[in-house]
Parts: structure tokens; sequence; C-alpha cells
């Protein structure tokens, strides 16, 4: 899960924090309530579990709170590669 | 008059209740817009009735999109006039069936003649040309890549459309060539961009986004409403700026910003793209013509601008001035070229607060915050006119220095004013 964690934070990190940002982004840090990563440009980061994970997210669980912190993320993929989520 | 079902009664009662909340919440939030009422026709200066029953008060405007000044212009409306007089006033269909008049041809000519393009179809406004673009042009063989930034119009547009979405942060060219990198597997690729972006008033880096695109085989796009009339030498847009007239694939833009300030919007761009607009756009089949008074407006508009560029030299120069006497003066801007001048706040309160104080003082303002901008980002987006003379921005500067020395922000950059207001 540790290892699983880190490569989530790294992509977010990576993809979207932008340059002169300062803040720090941890595992537990809001991403779409702190205003990291919106509802447009989410996309991405859906596309890139998927790929990584070879998983298909599906729509009822690419929610706000389930993508609102890495630790989060990291649960829903192991859920989803676990068979606990409906495809 | 009542309900006869005591469960539809109640059920309304409750969606009544929800609602009411959700308004409280944004309320007490601070996020709650109230629209002032206007008594004149638009203008540097406008007559503004607020709160609602005042007497409507004299004021300086700093918050239209009436960049060339011409939204009242005599000769503009007299032209409209004309049209009426000439081709009525409503068409009652959309474009193919019986809404296309000779002068809607008239006027895509000589859209198509300032923008540099191919060809060019109207829309009842860019925001349907935004809606209709992307779904009538890409599929899901397709990529949209699209900056971080862009206007919610396109972001709409991309909603509806079947092509894959992706996203590259705001203006930074390195990750769009991550981007179009990753998405060569696709069949077309485009690359989705305003040329000047609507909150922060900067301008798109497009040489550098079209030198990329040519190297990896993608189309561009770009929305120029606020661009069009103005940016650039002779007022093409940002692509006239940026020295890339004729290589943007589809520009969107705007009659009802500087090209007079009615409605209507375009799509313009390769003949064979606009064709494919014209026959699949879904507001172009769908939605009414664009109506023949606002049409001859427009056409008059296209006539002043075109035989001199002293509007936009006006503009330009009143953009200069404006920009220095703010920094002078110690306020927070964003830095750019473009006449929207976003004085920081970050605040969402302070920048409706200082809103008001500047209505008091005889200067028409408003403060934009979330959503309309990301949260923490609240501004007083000014922006500037042909229209306006010295004196007005003379008269300006003295009522945001007023108020400005009252909040105490003069000088201080975001920390300090968040520490002091909260973000």
């Amino acid at each position: 899960m540790e290892d699983l964690k880190r490569v989530i934070l790294d992509y977010v990190v990576k993809e979207y924090v932008e340059e002169g940002d300062d803040r720090q982004i941890e595992q537990d840090t809001p991403l779409i309530t702190g205003g990291i990563v919106d509802s447009f440009s989410m996309v991405s980061l859906k596309r890139f579990l998927e790929k990584k994970y070879a998983i298909q997210i599906p729509d009822s669980e690419a929610t706000p709170a389930a993508f609102d912190t890495v630790s989060s993320l990291a649960e829903l993929v192991v859920r989803i590669r676990s068979g606990a989520v409906p495809a | 008059m009542g309900y006869e079902s005591p469960v539809l009664e109640h059920s309304l009662q409750a969606v009544r209740e929800h609602y009411q909340k959700e308004l409280q919440n944004l309320r007490e939030a601070g996020l709650f817009k109230e629209e002032r009422t206007i008594h004149t026709p638009q203008g540097a200066e406008i007559e503004v009735e607020y709160p609602a029953g005042a007497a409507p008060r004299h004021l300086i405007n700093l918050c239209s999109n009436n960049y060339l000044g011409l939204s009242s212009h005599p000769e503009v409306v007299a032209a409209a006039r004309r049209g009426l007089d000439l081709r009525g006033y409503g068409m009652s269909s959309v474009r193919f069936i019986c809404g296309t008049q000779d002068i809607h041809r008239e006027l895509e000519r000589k859209l198509t003649a300032l923008l540099g393009t191919e060809d060019t179809i109207l829309f009842p406004s860019c925001m349907d040309a935004n809606a209709g673009v992307f779904e009538a042009l890409l599929g899901e063989a397709d990529v949209m890549i699209a900056d971080r930034l862009v206007h919610a119009s396109m972001v709409d547009g991309m909603r509806l459309c079947r092509a894959v979405q992706d996203t590259y942060k705001h203006s930074d060219l390195a990750h769009l060539e991550e981007k179009l990198q990753e998405h060569q597997d696709k069949r077309f690729r485009m690359v989705i961009t305003d040329g000047v972006f609507s909150m922060d008033g900067d301008l798109a880096k497009l040489d550098q986004i079209v030198a990329l695109a040519e190297r990896y085989h993608a189309m561009v796009f770009v929305d120029d409403s606020h661009a069009t009339g103005f940016m650039g030498k002779t007022g093409r847009g940002t692509h006239e700026q940026k020295g890339v007239l004729g290589r943007i694939d589809v520009i969107t833009t705007t009659l009802g910003k500087a090209l007079g300030g009615a409605s209507g919007g375009c799509v313009s761009g390769r003949a064979e793209l606009v064709e494919m607009c014209r026959q699949r756009a879904r507001p172009y089949l769908f939605s009414n013509t664009v109506a023949p008074v606002i049409v001859a407006g427009a056409l008059k508009v296209l006539d002043l601008i075109g035989s001199t560029t002293e509007r936009r030299d006006k503009l330009e120069q009143n953009t200069t001035y404006w920009r220095r006497l703010l920094t002078e003066a110690g306020f927070d801007l964003k830095p750019g070229e473009s006449p929207i001048v976003p004085v920081m706040l970050y605040n969402a309160k302070l920048a409706q607060d200082v809103a008001r104080d500047l209505f008091a003082e005889g200067i028409y303002v408003v403060g934009f915050f979330f959503p309309v901008v990301a949260r923490g980002q609240a501004r007083i987006r000014t922006q500037l006119s042909a229209a306006h003379e010295k004196h007005h921005l003379g008269r300006a500067i003295e009522g945001f220095v007023k108020v400005g020395k009252k909040y105490d922000i003069l000088g201080k950059g975001r920390q300090q004013i968040v520490e002091r207001y909260g973000q």
C-alpha cells in the first residue's frame, strides 16, 4: 500500500503542482477540496490510474470523495483490484 | 390555488427548502452574486441602480468587455436600425431552413478576412460555438488537450464530445509537449486554448503552441473572444500578436465584446472544419439564426475598425496608463499586456467589500470569486476601453487608492493580504 501511495503521490505532484506553487502535497492533502485538482483536470488522474494498474474505474466510483486524497485513491485502486467493486 | 395531492405538496416543499438552504449557504459563504441595474447604454460612464430601488448613480465603468467603445456608437446603432428596416426583426428559423440572409453571408466573409482564415460561420453566441465545435469535429479516436484555465464554455463543449480529454498546466509548454507525445496513438490531436485568458488577462504562447502542434501533428483551436478586434497591430487577434496568422486551425470568437457587444459568435478556420460545423454542430443546426439587427450592427463595426487602428491603439495606450497608475499606487496585479487588468485581493469577502466601496466612490467594478475563479484567487477584474479618457482613469485611481488605504492593501502581496483577511 505504501508503494502504491508513493507512486500516486509522485504522479499528482508532477501532473498538478504548477511552477512557483510551494504547497507541500502529502498523502492526506485534500486534492479536490483543496483546489489542487478540479473536475476538469481529474480525467488525466483517472486515466493514469486505469492505465498504470490495468483497472477500470466505474463512473460511480470516480467521485470527489474517492479522488480527494492520495490515500483514498490508493484505497480505491486496492478495492477495484481485489474485485470488491463491480465493473 | 392549492395542490390536490399532499404527496406532491410535500415534495415541492422539500424541493423549495433544499434550494433555500443552498442559497442561504451561498450568502453565508460570501459567494452570493447580486446584479446591479443599469439605466443607460453601455459606455465609459453609466448610471447604475444599486441596491434595488435606490436612485441611479453616475459611475465610471471599469468592467465591461466594450474594449473598442463601440457598444453604443451612433453609427453602429444607426446601422442596426437600418438592418431592422431592411431585413426585419427576426428570421424565426435556424440557418439551414430559411434563416440565412445575404447579410449573414456578408458578415461571415468579412470575419474571415479579419481573422485571416478560410471560412466562417455564425452562431447565436461564442458559448454556442464552443458547445458545438468539438463534437462536430472529433470522435472517440481523437484527443482534446486543453489548457487548464480555458473558459467554462470550452470545458462544457469538451464534455459534450466523445474524444479523449486531457489537460495541461496553464501555459506550461513542456507539459503540453508531454501530452502531445503521450497521445501520438490517437487519430487526431487538438490543442485547445484561450487567446487571452479571461480571468488573468494573460496571452497564450500561441507561437510556441503552434510550433509544438506542427511538430506533433496536432490541430490548434483558439477562443479569441477577449482579443478579436484589438490584439495585434491591426486588431486581428492573439494570433496576429504572436505572429501566427494563418496557422490556427479553428478560431472561435464573439460579437458580444469588442465587436459591438450585442450577441453572436462564430467558428472560423480551415474550410473543411468550418463546413463540418455547418453540417453537424448542434447549436448551429438547432438554434435560431443571429437576428438581422445584430448582423447589421456587426457589419458596421467591422467597417469602422477596418479602415483605421485608432481605436485599438487608444485601448493599448489606456491599458499601459492604467497598469502604471495601479502599480505605482501599490496594488497587486497579475502581469499582462491585454486590457484585462486583475487587481488581486484573494479573499471573496474582501473583493466584494472593495467593489462596494469603489461603487460609493463612483467606480463600477465587480468582485470575482469562487466559482468564477479558483478559491483563494478572488479579485477585481478591471477592463479598459477605447471609450475611456485619461480623466476617467485619473478619477478611478483616486477612488482605488482611497479604498486601498482603507483596507490596507497597498504595497501588500498575496501572503500579507491572506494573513490579514484569510483565503
